[in-house]
């Protein structure tokens, strides 16, 4: 699903240029949930803004889903953006003055969906996630769980073949974090592949694959056994 | 197009404008204003304009008057301030000589220029009225407006050298009782008797005749009072397209050259040019016209400037929610019409709202000086001169929608994103 290449990756900050990801060599298979750790510095955001080709590599390759990635037109990579991918931010992001079905359908609005379909599509994902009955709700009415819970219906509702996860439970407490955990390994059972970059240890045990990110490089990837976090709730 | 005319663009614009409600109001209250202003005051200079043509209305907008004066120069042997007379034949030669002319009126009078009115009575009334020798064709010149069953002099009046005339309203009030009819009835003019046959409406606006002016057939008029061919002066009216300053000028080379006068005596006749007088009137009014659309659209850009820098700042605060929108899909393309047409769409808005409240504030000042005195009639703005501000406005909400709409879209989902 995922294949990186020898990815290298360099910010300049003035005179000086800050090189960030040293050659990453790294393969996602399909139905994957895989975990990218790493203390604050190590690359893991920049590495998953790659994925998300939110940030251009500056060496290497990048090929998702059989399609390289690269020297992408804005318009192309927002298309394949839509088409590819969903997003699960730390801090949610979801736009304040929509409803949670509005800001579940918003990605299916740039897929050019019909409204009606669009809205039932957005209801489906909703129930999903278990927030049907708040559907009609702004964001500032949610939980940061339930709001949580609302980003990921949107990054779902597009269905896209990767769900790129910052952080998801960066910003809630564990009980709440092992709520998200649990909905994200649900959608992984359904065979969705899923990265999820986190430096909460718990929280990366509860994927497959762990992969560990130190000053730009992989210092391990290893396959884990993954723990429920049903069990948590 | 079909972007602009998709429900869900819509859904999306009024999403983010209904964001922050008091600032779109305020927002648009600058276009408007900016609108009103040049609706309302291009009604207003336009409802001068009216005005002018109103007061106008009654006279022929390019006629001229001419008299005689006396010479200023000797000439083959005339020595200097011999007066001038203007006479009959004169007409004949102005009319064959110079095409431009549409109408001459010969007219001569009592009462005005230096003489004396003519005493006149009926039974126990009596008063002092300028009294006019005129030709049927002065009416295309100065219009005058006859009340139900009278009319003015004609053809055969003049022909006849009948004994009619035709009076004003001060006139039938001071000579006559109230509820009679003075069609018919016979008044003392000087020492003659004449039927009235006519009573003429004072004209609003600019008149060459008072109300208390009574018009008698020129031919009656020469008898009575032995003048011959003379004429005290000629109204002339030229065609509509052509220019009366010219025509002015043609006219007295002609009158010199058929009195023997020298050519370069410009005192030896006055005149007086009606038409000049109109063209300054109308051009100030033109130049209302033109200030007004000058003020109203410096206005409407100040306002559509202001539009331009609020969804600047709008995007600055909806950096975040763009960067959601882009790693959600969507393209620069879409960003960026989403941001214009939201531009578009506040000017518009404004702009008809402005439209309509300065529709309503000229409709309000028709009403307050309708029955007055005053040279304003019928403010309007003509439908192609709205439709043109609307096309203005929505040009410039365009172009300065463009600016925040790239500035959204140099934004790099990214950045957006990134925490603060």
């Amino acid at each position: 699903m995922i294949e990186i290449k020898d990815l290298h990756k360099s910010y300049k900050m003035g005179n000086n240029s800050l090189h960030v990801l040293k050659g990453i060599n790294f393969k996602v298979e399909e139905g994957e949930l895989v975990a990218i750790m790493g203390s604050s510095g190590s690359g893991k955001s920049t590495l998953l803004n790659i994925l998300g080709m939110l940030d251009e590599l500056d060496e290497g390759s990048y090929t998702l889903d059989g399609v390289p990635i690269k020297n992408l037109s804005e318009t192309k990579a927002a298309q394949y953006r839509n088409k590819f991918l969903g997003f699960i931010f730390q801090s949610f992001n979801l736009i304040n003055y929509k409803s949670a079905a509005e800001n579940v359908a918003l990605p299916l609005y740039y897929q050019k969906v019909p409204r009606k379909e669009r809205q039932e599509k957005a209801m489906q994902y909703l129930e999903k996630v278990g927030l049907k009955p708040w559907a009609e709700h702004l964001p500032n009415e949610l939980s940061g769980g339930q709001k949580q819970r609302v980003a990921i219906a949107r990054a779902m509702a597009a269905e896209p073949k990767v769900l790129l996860a910052d952080e998801p439970t960066g910003a809630l407490d564990s009980k709440t974090s092992y709520e998200v955990m649990d909905l994200i390994q649900k959608i992984n059972d359904e065979g969705n592949t899923i990265l999820v970059v986190t430096h909460e240890e718990d929280i990366a045990h509860m994927c497959k694959r762990i992969v560990h990110l130190k000053d730009g490089v992989i210092v391990e990837d290893k396959k884990v056994e993954q723990v429920r976090a049903e069990q948590y709730v | 197009m079909k972007f602009i005319f998709d429900r869900n663009t819509w859904q999306e614009i009024f999403g983010s404008i209904g964001k922050n409600k008091t600032r779109t109001v305020i927002t648009v209250i600058g276009v408007l204003w900016g609108i009103f202003i040049y609706i309302a005051l291009s009604g207003a200079a336009k409802g001068m304009d009216n005005g002018f043509e109103k007061v106008f209305e009654s006279v022929s907008m390019n006629s001229m008057f001419v008299w005689g004066q006396s010479t200023s120069m000797p000439y083959e042997g005339f020595k200097t301030g011999r007066p001038m007379q203007l006479k009959l034949g004169d007409v004949d030669k102005l009319q064959n000589r110079i095409p431009e002319i549409n109408n001459i009126a010969p007219r001569i009078t009592l009462g005005n220029f230096g003489t004396d009115p003519v005493f006149t009575v009926r039974g126990q009334k009596s008063g002092s009225y300028p009294v006019n020798g005129d030709y049927p064709v002065y009416t295309k010149i100065a219009t005058k407006k006859i009340f139900d069953g009278g009319r003015f002099i004609n053809d055969e009046d003049i022909e006849q050298a009948r004994k009619v005339c035709v009076i004003g309203e001060r006139n039938v009030q001071e000579l006559f009782d109230k509820d009679e009819d003075p069609i018919g009835q016979f008044i003392r003019i000087g020492d003659v008797y004449f039927q009235v046959v006519g009573v003429h409406k004072l004209s609003q606006g600019v008149s060459f005749d008072s109300d208390a002016a009574i018009f008698i057939p020129f031919t009656t008029f020469r008898k009575l009072y032995n003048t011959g061919d003379n004429v005290d002066y000629f109204c002339i009216a030229a065609y509509d397209d052509v220019d009366v300053v010219q025509v002015e000028k043609d006219v007295k080379t002609l009158l010199r050259n058929i009195h023997r006068v020298n050519p370069e005596d410009e005192r030896a006749f006055g005149s007086f040019n009606l038409g000049q007088m109109f063209t300054r009137v109308s051009g100030f009014a033109k130049g209302m016209t033109f200030l007004s659309l000058i003020v109203g659209i410096a206005t409407i850009l100040a306002g559509v400037i202001g539009i331009g820098n609020i969804l600047l700042i709008s995007v600055k605060e909806r950096t975040k929610e763009l960067g959601v929108r882009r790693a959600l899909g969507a393209t620069p393309r879409e960003v960026r019409s989403q941001i214009i047409l939201e531009s578009v769409f506040l000017t518009m808005v404004a702009g008809v709202m402005g439209i309509i409240l300065g529709a309503g504030v000229l409709a309000f000042i028709n009403g307050l000086t309708k029955d007055l005195d005053f040279p304003y009639t019928n403010p309007t703005v003509p439908i192609p001169y709205v439709l043109g501000a609307l096309l203005i406005m929505v040009v410039l909400g365009t172009l300065i929608g463009l600016i925040p709409a790239q500035r959204a879209v140099s934004i790099k989902p990214i950045d957006a994103l990134r925490e603060e």
